[in-house]
């Protein structure tokens, strides 16, 4: 089941590359429904998941390249299935979102889209370190292209920094996994990279510590943890819309969920005895990338470093290393990738209308949108994390499972709380209120039933997470148990199989 | 009661959660009328229920206790589990009747105030909404809950403030409220984490059982961590500073919102903590001394304000400070009294200034009014109760509400020495009589400033509630004036906790307490008169300008706070950001680059080939590795 979902937005771009060309709304149709038809296979893993158990499940194995040790595994547990989750939604709503906005090579845009799914969805499901990592830097061709192809005038400076940074921070993961391999194939006394048999290798601190350091650089770049964000202004910036929001929803999460599903995995003492300095860059992140946020002029820039901020609050919660804190992140990963996704559709709506990001070209949109108006505080409360909507029980549980550990923590990281306020009505007020005095007031029309579609389910999700966030809670709560138990239980008795005769 | 509670209590809070989707909903389509009727049935909808529920309460008898009433589980996390509650008891009931019942009389207030503006529907629908939180917040029977009502207030006073989003100075006055709100709410979500981790439980009769068996310093850093919550919400030195500002809105929500209840949400969470607050006397002498400072500064600044609706907000910011000494003192039941009766008199001045606004064509300046009391002979009568009340003038409302803090406070003087809050609280008692007879007499006496305006009274749509909120305003005080038996104040007792120890068997002498207060309000109303006779409007020297410029504390923050953070985030964006940080990564790139010069040709810019490349080194480290 898992294989078919990975696979089929990839069958579906396949697909595509046969329409023949000038055929853009069939093209778009296919591409809609390949994504939607993926949304119902996600939701049947839903369905066939069982919330009891704290281990993967629905594992599909088989051989790949045997002599390597390389396997196909794919598996999903409380703590991917929510991402999973995630992107079934997020790619039908960023397709839709974009009819207007893309019209040129749609054809190609649609194929990266759908490719891009498959890397994504590849990465949260791997189960195999050599499979997760091709599934990991996959991910930046389609993406890299969708900002160098289809991005603003600044693009290709935009793609190739995104694509030279993430990729450059990758590549000593690909060593460490390498060396984990190595090592696995002494004590375990056979070539594997698969996850779950790796997680039995026992490893002395030091080499836990190198390992560890060079799985979380990978990671830390593509949350971004400051100071590693600079990418990210600059890829969103230049993106196009749909770009933004996969970006910010689903490739961010990449390098959260790395931490939450590896570190514990397999450096358990390296994460506990990390957990203080990347409690100290959440919080930097938090409060920077909220005073960055405000001083901003573009409004993609803007929401660009309210990501560093949420995903500070999202960090923070992982280096809480307790069920709030883990639990609060794996929902604010969420919560950020409907709420920020949301943002960037925002912008996107009037973009799409005027060409311009700058916040100095609107003012009093308001008026002459009340719609979108509505929509737009919407989001915007949800970003800011208020009660009743998506955002505020993930924060809520973040810095509950950091004041656990240390009030300081928990006394500055509530100072994004704060923070996110002030950035978040600024920019509303520059945009929405005031007189008219948008530099294309002509061209500010009500938003359409098309794009409105695009936002229902996001607006769904927000109040539907937000007032009764246990259906996630609960899917997640035994897997994220199951990955504190490895961090609480001492090393030593941690179990050692015994070694198999090598094949 | 029991079997009733549940469906009762929520009826209470669906009626202006209908209201508020019937109008946000359908919209224009309910034409110019529609919004208002709807808006204001939902309300009288929950005040009929209110009512309900209050005589199911009273039925039960004096024993009858708190009700829970548990909807389920919310969310969980570990230990963490947030039961979605409420919670029936004369705390909650008080609330919500004068919340539903006040809320009601502004509502139809409403209909005809907003007569003129596009959009009812959306005003309608946003006061439904603040109707619902409201009421919410003070049934809540979880922090938590009672959290989610508290933000949401905040978000619907936010939109309302800034409801004329159009003037730059409305959409501004929403920011800087959300925003200084924030400020507390952050504290609060502090000491909430602070009473989980200690207490096991966010419910809040757990947290009040308790509280008094925690270890002192996790008590005074809740207690006042939540405080810090309520400065923000009641507009209390420091966080003070929105409400004036909030003035900006629509009147009948600075009525309803920004004097008769929200303001009120911070003086209700004390005593809905009393457990906690009760039982930790250093917090108890902050709330009382922060109050009383409160009080007597807003009260300066009222005298020097020429913006009406101004001097009402530092009037209710220094009523609040009355309301915190109460609590402070540990009389909370004193404090819910004057909550009561200045939900009222304020509430009816409010709507009076707004009437006055009304027939000018939105002039509030007092510079620019005068001579209005033969035109709006009704509404002028309505703001001299609402002013006499206020000024503590027997047989007034405030009276009996305000001189039985002073008597607290006196007790809590003689109990402990700290004779601070009575003093403050009596200097401003005389101040709070000046101002409210200068705004009466600018607006109302003598000549108008400006004699060609054409002012007219208002319709009765608007008169009515006036009306009703001044007979409230003579009649509330019977609700506990010794003479009739207190009635309210016996039906709080049993939700609010007694103190114990040293204040239990202090009692103030209250014959010549009252004597004084009563001396120094007629003095403050002579001195009023005196110097506001004919319109006069002495400047006070240099004291004036410093009350003008409200001690300079706003622009004080401008200076200290918002330039420099705004100054923080421009420099860390740009030198440090751009400059540094990203400086370096492009750098590092640069220099790759160039060490690269054979495979310069290869720079092609694609990244198409980037990637290529990229991925063909990447498969010769992994082949390099395997066959090893």
């Amino acid at each position: 089941m898992l294989t078919q979902l990975i696979f089929l937005p990839l069958v579906g771009a396949l697909l595509v590359a046969l329409i023949p060309r000038g055929r853009p709304d069939t093209v778009r149709w296919l591409g809609l429904l390949v994504s939607l038809a993926a949304a119902v296979l996600a939701a049947r893993v839903v369905g066939a998941f069982d919330a009891s158990s704290g281990g993967l499940q629905l594992v599909e194995r088989a051989a790949w390249i045997p002599g390597l040790g390389v396997g196909y595994a794919v598996g999903v547990d409380g703590i991917s299935l929510l991402l999973v989750g995630l992107v079934a939604v997020i790619f039908p709503v960023a397709l839709l979102g974009s009819w207007g906005s893309i019209t040129e090579r749609v054809k190609a845009y649609t194929i990266a889209m759908l490719g891009l799914q498959t890397a994504v969805l590849g990465t949260f499901l791997s189960l195999d370190l050599v499979l997760f990592y091709v599934f990991w830097e996959a991910v930046l061709i389609p993406m890299a292209f969708l900002i160098g192809v289809w991005g603003g005038p600044n693009r290709r400076y935009a793609a190739i920094k995104f694509f030279l940074y993430t990729m450059a921070a990758s590549v000593l993961m690909l060593v460490a996994i390498l060396v984990l391999h190595a090592l696995a194939a002494g004590q375990l006394g056979e070539r594997t990279f698969d996850l779950q048999r790796l997680a039995e290798v026992r490893l002395d601190a030091g080499v836990q510590g190198w390992l560890f350091a060079a799985f979380a650089l990978a990671f830390a770049v593509k949350v971004p943890v400051w100071p590693l964000h600079t990418w990210l202004p600059d890829a969103h910036t230049e993106a196009p819309t749909a770009g933004s929001v996969i970006l910010a929803a689903v490739l961010l999460k990449m390098g959260t969920y790395g931490f939450v599903r590896f570190g514990p995995m397999l450096f358990p003492e390296a994460l506990v005895a990390a957990a203080p300095l990347l409690a100290a860059l959440a919080i930097v992140g938090i409060v920077y990338g909220a005073a960055v946020s405000w001083a901003q002029t573009d409004f993609k820039r803007l929401i660009a470093f309210s990501s560093v901020s949420h995903l500070g609050f999202v960090m923070l919660g992982i280096a809480a290393l307790n069920e709030q804190g883990f639990q609060g992140s794996l929902l604010q990963m969420v919560n950020h990738g409907i709420s920020t996704g949301a943002l960037f559709m925002i912008v996107g709506v009037l973009y799409d209308r005027t060409h311009t990001r700058e916040l100095a070209d609107y003012g009093g949109v308001a008026a002459r949108m009340p719609r979108f108006a509505a929509l737009f505080t919407i989001v915007l409360l949800s970003s800011a994390a208020l009660p009743g909507t998506n955002g505020f029980v993930g924060e809520f549980l973040i810095l509950l499972g950091a004041f656990r550990v240390s009030a300081w923590w928990a006394a500055l990281g509530v100072l994004g709380v704060i923070l996110s306020a002030v950035y978040l009505l600024w920019a509303y007020q520059q945009v929405m209120h005031g007189p008219a005095t948008a530099r294309h007031p002509e061209r500010l029309t009500e938003i359409t039933p098309r794009e409105l579609l695009a936002f229902a389910p996001l607006v769904a999700l927000i109040f539907a997470i937000g007032l009764y966030p246990r259906p996630l809670l609960d899917r997640s709560e035994a897997a994220v148990r199951a990955a504190l138990d490895r961090l609480e239980r001492p090393a030593q008795q941690r179990i050692v199989p015994q070694a198999r005769e090598p094949r | 009661m029991e079997g009733l509670a549940p469906a009762g209590v929520l009826l209470l809070l669906a009626w202006p959660l209908a209201g508020w989707l019937a109008n946000g909903l359908l919209g224009r389509r309910l034409g110019r009328i529609g919004p208002g009727l709807i808006g204001s049935a939902a309300v009288a909808g929950s005040f009929a229920t209110a009512l309900g529920l209050l005589a199911a309460y009273r039925a039960l008898g004096p024993e009858a206790g708190p009700i829970p009433v548990p909807l389920g589980a919310w969310f969980g996390a570990g230990a963490l589990v947030v039961d979605a509650s409420l919670l029936v008891d004369p705390l909650a009931l008080t609330m919500a009747l004068v919340v539903s019942g006040v809320g009601f009389l502004i509502h139809v207030y409403a209909i005809g105030y907003m007569a003129g503006d596009p959009h009812p529907a959306r005003f309608f629908a946003y006061l439904n909404l603040f109707v619902f939180a409201m009421l919410l917040l003070v049934t809540a029977g979880n922090l938590l809950v009672l959290f989610v009502g508290w933000e949401l207030v905040g978000v619907c006073s936010y939109l309302l403030i800034g409801f004329w989003f159009d003037r730059p100075a409305a959409a501004t006055a929403g920011r800087k409220a959300f925003v200084t709100n924030r400020v507390g709410d952050a504290a609060f979500l502090l000491g909430l984490f602070l009473l989980f981790t200690s207490v096991g439980s966010l419910d809040i009769l757990k947290v009040g059982e308790a509280a008094s068996a925690l270890p002192g310093g996790v008590r005074l850093a809740a207690a006042l961590l939540l405080f810090a919550g309520a400065t923000g919400k009641s507009a209390q030195i420091p966080l003070h500073v929105w409400l004036p500002d909030a003035m900006e809105g629509p009147t009948p929500v600075s009525a309803l919102i920004h004097a008769a209840t929200m303001v009120t949400a911070g003086v209700f969470l004390i005593a809905r903590l009393g457990g906690l607050f009760l039982a930790t006397p250093g917090a108890m002498a902050v709330v009382a001394v922060l109050g009383a400072l409160t009080a007597f500064f807003a009260a300066t600044v009222a005298l020097r304000q020429h913006d009406l609706k101004r001097v009402l907000a530092y009037s209710t910011i220094s009523q609040l400070g009355y309301m915190f000494v109460a609590m402070g003192a540990f009389a909370p039941a004193a404090g819910m009294f004057h909550l009561v009766t200045h939900a009222f008199f304020k509430a009816l001045l409010f709507l009076a200034a707004g009437s006055v606004m009304h027939a000018m064509h939105d002039v509030i300046d007092v510079r620019r009014l005068g001579g209005l009391a033969r035109p709006l002979r009704q509404t002028a009568l309505g703001f001299v109760v609402g002013g006499l009340a206020l000024a503590g003038v027997p047989p007034f409302a405030g009276f009996f509400s305000k001189d039985l803090i002073l008597e607290h406070a006196f007790a809590l003087g003689m109990a402990t020495g700290n004779y601070l809050p009575y003093l403050l609280g009596l200097l401003t008692a005389f101040v709070t009589a000046v101002y409210i007879t200068r705004a009466a007499l600018l607006t109302f006496s003598g000549r108008p400033a400006e004699p060609g305006a054409r002012p007219h009274e208002a319709p009765p749509v608007m008169l009515w509630p006036m009306a009703l909120l001044a007979v409230l305003s003579v009649a509330g005080g019977g609700l506990g004036a010794r003479a009739a038996g207190e009635p309210l104040l016996r039906f709080l007792e049993p939700a609010l906790p007694h103190p114990d120890g040293a204040l239990a068997g202090v009692h103030a002498p209250a014959g010549p307490l009252m004597v004084l207060s009563v001396a120094v309000a007629a003095a403050g109303v002579a001195l009023g008169w005196t110097l506001h006779r004919g319109r006069r409007d002495p400047a006070l020297g240099a004291l004036g300008g410093v009350l003008e410029q409200r001690w300079y504390i706003d622009a004080l923050y401008e200076a200290a706070l918002l330039r420099p953070a705004r100054a923080l985030g421009r420099w860390l964006a740009g030198p440090v950001d751009l400059g540094a940080i990203d400086a370096l990564v492009n750098g590092v790139g640069r220099g790759l680059a160039r060490l690269g010069a054979d495979v310069r040709r290869w720079q092609t810019g694609y990244a198409r080939q980037y990637a290529l490349g990229v991925l063909a080194g990447t498969v010769l480290i992994l082949v390099f590795w395997m066959l090893r």
